[in-house]
């Protein structure tokens, strides 16, 4: 701790300009509700951080912005042994729900919003939203069936050239 | 001449140095100028701490004030939250969202 006049020598630095060059991708293969999370809050996390930050959603990650789809994604217990549960349990009907319920309820508890309304706040902060076309196509999906502020369905490569110099973190 | 207490980066320490005068002086330093806008933020975080028990996030200060996450880009362009909390006295924000 400093002791200074009323006039603080020290002032934050910000960062404002080596941030100003940073990128981050961040890439989202998964459709489970615990898999998009992640994804959801670093994002978040960058843009407060003034990081450009684009998202591209490929395979099961399409269901994060599939409208039909995104406002109930799932969480299962099977295959997750961090649930330190037995795992014949989460087989048993109505066990993903109610997991799912619970997962909500923690996440609604300490103020982290729901999911799209995650995406709208991610898109106010200045976040990019980018829908992958081989998935588009797999699906028989068209922009029509996507959150209205995905920017466009592009392939690939068009992600591979937006985020030239960027940081990329698959999920 | 009034004392301050700041930590390494500048953040005052002391919830009960800061002031208004104060509150424009630092903005001042970060390059920004305040507007009734700002003070709506500034007031709300002043207001929200001592009951919260820790410095509001962003999206706290959007949901409480009802000011639109962008609006708060655009007045403390950046790194909103932090910048909100270095202007308002405060601790930076400790939460993830």
């Amino acid at each position: 701790m400093t002791t200074t006049d009323s006039t603080p020598l020290v002032v934050p630095d910000f960062g404002d300009e080596a941030t100003q060059g940073r990128k981050l991708a961040i890439i989202c293969s998964k459709g489970n509700l615990d898999m998009a999370y992640p994804a959801l809050i670093l994002a978040n996390a960058a843009l407060g951080e003034g990081v450009e930050t684009h998202l591209f959603f490929t395979f099961w990650g399409f269901d994060m912005i599939t409208k039909s789809r995104m406002n109930d994604l799932k969480f299962t217990m099977l295959g997750n042994t961090a649930t330190h549960l037995p795992q014949g349990l989460g087989g048993l009907p109505g066990m993903t729900a109610m997991a799912t319920h619970q997962m909500k309820k923690q996440i609604h508890d300490i103020g982290v919003p729901d999911m799209p309304e995650f995406l709208e706040q991610i898109v106010a902060s200045g976040g990019h939203l980018w829908a992958c076309r081989m998935s588009a196509d797999m699906m028989h999906l068209d922009e029509s069936d996507l959150y209205d502020d995905v920017e466009a369905i592009i392939s690939a490569a068009d992600f591979i050239e937006k985020t030239d110099g960027a940081q990329i973190i698959f999920i | 001449m009034t004392t301050i207490h700041v930590d390494s980066e500048g953040f005052l320490t002391e919830y009960g140095e800061w002031s208004e005068d104060l509150a424009a002086e630092l903005a001042a330093r970060i390059g920004i100028e305040l507007t009734d806008e700002h003070w709506k933020a500034i007031r709300f975080l002043r207001a929200d701490y001592p009951s919260h028990g820790e410095t509001a996030t962003l999206r706290r200060v959007s949901v409480l004030t009802g000011m639109p996450i962008k609006q708060l880009f655009t007045l403390f362009p950046g790194k909103p939250a932090k910048k909100m909390a270095y202007v308002a006295g405060l601790p930076k924000p400790r939460g993830c969202v």
